[in-house]
């Protein structure tokens, strides 16, 4: 069963038509949390506290702290033997749903292995880092966890990662 | 013989009605149920070695094989009650006992058996703790075909596709129990005129096709009604086409061409002529119009077809129709034949036409499919009169009017005539005041020619071709145009058009 809820629009009073009651609030609420961080700075110092307080990251000059489970920029892996583990079963690219993954397939050298990927190409300019490639995989090929969030570039083009690229064999290089 | 009698059975709970002497399975399936099934085909027969069709039947002792017993009046038969459906799941376990479960990397993946009927029947926890066993992996079984031992799972479709149907006997299985194998007979290779239909048979996928090897995802493949114009039989295709990611498959449109089941023409099969002869629909077209001599020069469609139509108007008011030659063929669907004689017979009055299949358009024949004449539609030329009334005249005595300089133009269409002439060709037309070329593919001929028009392939237009027989058949559209091509009737209708908008403003002045 649906239940619907009305909820009834503030009134508008005086106060909040003259806006300056407003703009005192909003002042209080950035006030207090000064204190309250620079309170946690001063706990933490004084060694009362195990938590410091929250810190402005200096980005780009400082690099960017990214979490655990952040997804970043695709990275291809390899076999014990250095060779892709990717075997161009064409799951991620069906999965995709920015349609930012291109991958030709080829026979593989070795016979029990069967396919490989001739070329894999990932276009970042297109991706929407949903994770769902890295999901899709059955032979743990693909991962989001490079750390590298910094992928602008001067056109297009250059937004587009080949295989090497991705597998970490060729640096990423700008045509200016 | 008597009349066929109907019984009345039970299926499933419903009350079925069929003809005396159906098998269930057959019988199951008129009445939309699907019973699961791999060794069973219809056209193949039903040796009951997969056990996978199995259903309850009330009063028989144990599950019985749904495509080896006939209905009975009175029937009570259940293909979805539990006890049928756990031996169905029990067959399918087995099949997959030592099926590698390389779905991934398999090309079958997406219209395969096992995992249709896994998702379907199965959806089971498997059993096995068994290693797997290995087999032959990439077999080159002949020139079109690739063998996978270890996916297979015995269901021999393709050993008696190549016994009964070919009657070459290339396939056999080898070794004993669960070591069993499919594999070529020593000294052979699929190498018949017919090999690409094992593929379509295999139900897993040990049988693959070599030309759509990782080409594409099968689940990115759009199908489309077609009919093969490989020769005058015109089978019912399918033509699966990928132009949503045009990085797959060397950046060609079409993928693959498949049988369509048509008891009327093909039945269940075609020949690998026309299965893989799909090259010269993406390769070396025609995409633009063009002016070719006395300055070239890219034309409009009203430019190219307003100086034609002045051209051939002109010649043939002060040299007479009969100096214009047309050079045609079966290629033509019923409706570009129809367009073709109001523009040549019944606008410009030509009197001498070449379109028999006579030299270049003959190949080999034989008593399944292929017949001799490879183009897929004299009959519905005959339906206009052309082959009737109007005959086709010989090339010798064409090529000797050019030379006598009895002839001033040429129109051809999809014929290239350098398979005619050799090399006499260049010759030849050099001698005439005016030659245009209409067609799909770039042709020694069209690169000869004073006007080059692009027509459609047939996948990229709508029509019907009549085969040898009169069987009349649609053929869909799969594909847009490349480049500024025309349907051939719509180029004949342009003319035609042109023609008469003339001939109306000479009546003015």
């Amino acid at each position: 069963m649906i239940s619907v809820t009305t909820v009834r629009r503030p009134a508008r009073t005086m106060a909040t038509q003259i806006y300056f009651l407003e703009i005192l609030k909003g002042l209080l609420i950035t006030l207090r949390h000064f204190f309250v961080n620079m309170s946690r700075h001063v706990l933490f110092e004084l060694g009362l506290s195990k938590e410091p307080g929250a810190v402005t990251i200096q980005f780009p000059d400082v690099p960017a702290m990214l979490g655990n489970r952040a997804r970043t920029r695709h990275r291809l892996l390899k076999r014990d033997d250095g060779t892709p583990r990717c075997t161009a079963c064409m799951c991620c690219e069906t999965i995709c749903p920015a349609k930012c993954i291109h991958i030709v397939a080829e026979d593989s050298p070795d016979v029990q292995i069967e396919k490989r990927a001739k070329s894999f190409d990932i276009d970042l300019g297109l991706c929407v880092f949903c994770g769902y490639c890295v999901e899709a995989c059955p032979v743990d090929a693909i991962h989001m966890d490079a750390n590298d969030v910094e992928l602008s570039a001067y056109s297009r083009k250059d937004m587009i990662w080949s295989m090497p690229e991705l597998l970490g064999d060729k640096k990423k290089e700008a045509h200016r | 013989m008597s009349e066929s009698k109907t019984v009345k059975f039970k299926l499933n709970g419903r009350e079925v009605e069929a003809p005396e002497g159906r098998l269930l399975i057959d019988a199951a399936k008129d009445a939309g149920v699907e019973i699961p099934h791999y060794c069973y085909h219809p056209a193949l027969g039903n040796p009951g070695n997969c056990r996978l069709c199995v259903v309850e039947v009330q009063g028989a002792p144990k599950p019985l094989v749904s495509c080896r017993t006939f209905v009975k009046e009175g029937m009570v038969v259940a293909s979805d009650s539990p006890a049928a459906m756990r031996a169905q799941q029990s067959s399918l376990e087995l099949h997959l006992v030592n099926h590698p479960l390389d779905c991934p990397v398999c090309d079958q993946s997406g219209e395969c058996g096992l995992q249709d009927y896994y998702m379907e029947i199965g959806r089971y926890e498997s059993q096995v703790r068994e290693d797997k066993l290995h087999k032959g992996k990439r077999i080159e079984a002949g020139p079109h075909v690739m063998l996978d031992q270890e996916r297979c799972i015995l269901c021999t479709r393709c050993t008696r596709f190549v016994d009964e149907v070919t009657k070459t006997h290339e396939l056999g299985i080898f070794g004993r129990g669960h070591g069993q194998y499919i594999d070529l007979v020593p000294g052979k290779t699929l190498d018949n005129p017919y090999s690409g239909n094992v593929v379509d048979i295999c139900p897993v996928g040990a049988l693959t096709e070599k030309d759509f090897r990782y080409k594409v995802r099968v689940w990115y493949l759009d199908e489309t009604d077609s009919v093969c114009p490989g020769c005058s039989r015109g089978c019912s295709t399918s033509v699966h086409t990928n132009t949503e990611r045009p990085w797959h498959n060397d950046g060609r449109r079409v993928a693959r061409i498949k049988p369509r089941h048509n008891p009327e023409v093909n039945g269940w099969w075609i020949c690998d002529d026309g299965r893989f002869g799909y090259d010269s629909l993406d390769h070396d077209r025609l995409g633009r119009v063009m002016r070719l001599k006395d300055q070239r020069r890219e034309l409009s469609w009203t430019e190219a077809f307003e100086e034609i139509a002045s051209a051939l108007a002109s010649r043939s008011a002060g040299k007479g129709a009969g100096g214009l030659v047309v050079i045609a063929s079966g290629m033509l669907s019923n409706e570009d034949w129809a367009a073709f004689k109001v523009l040549f017979v019944d606008t410009l009055g030509v009197k001498h036409f070449v379109f028999g299949p006579e030299p270049d358009q003959l190949g080999e024949e034989d008593e399944l499919l292929r017949k001799r004449e490879k183009v897929p539609n004299l009959k519905g030329g005959q339906a206009q009169g052309f082959g009737t009334e109007i005959p086709s005249a010989s090339w010798d005595s064409l090529a000797k009017d050019i030379e006598a300089g009895k002839v001033w133009g040429l129109y051809v269409v999809e014929r290239d005539l350098t398979k005619v002439w050799g090399q006499r060709t260049a010759d030849l037309l050099s001698k005439l005041g005016l030659v245009i070329f209409q067609g799909p593919n770039k042709t020694a001929t069209g690169d000869l020619a004073h006007y080059r028009l692009p027509a459609t392939a047939y996948v990229e237009e709508e029509g019907h071709f009549t085969n040898f027989g009169g069987t009349v058949q649609a053929y869909k559209k799969a594909l847009e145009p490349l480049g500024s091509a025309k349907p051939d009737w719509a180029i004949f209708h342009g003319l035609a058009e042109h023609l008469a908008g003339d001939r109306r403003e000479e009546a003015v002045a």
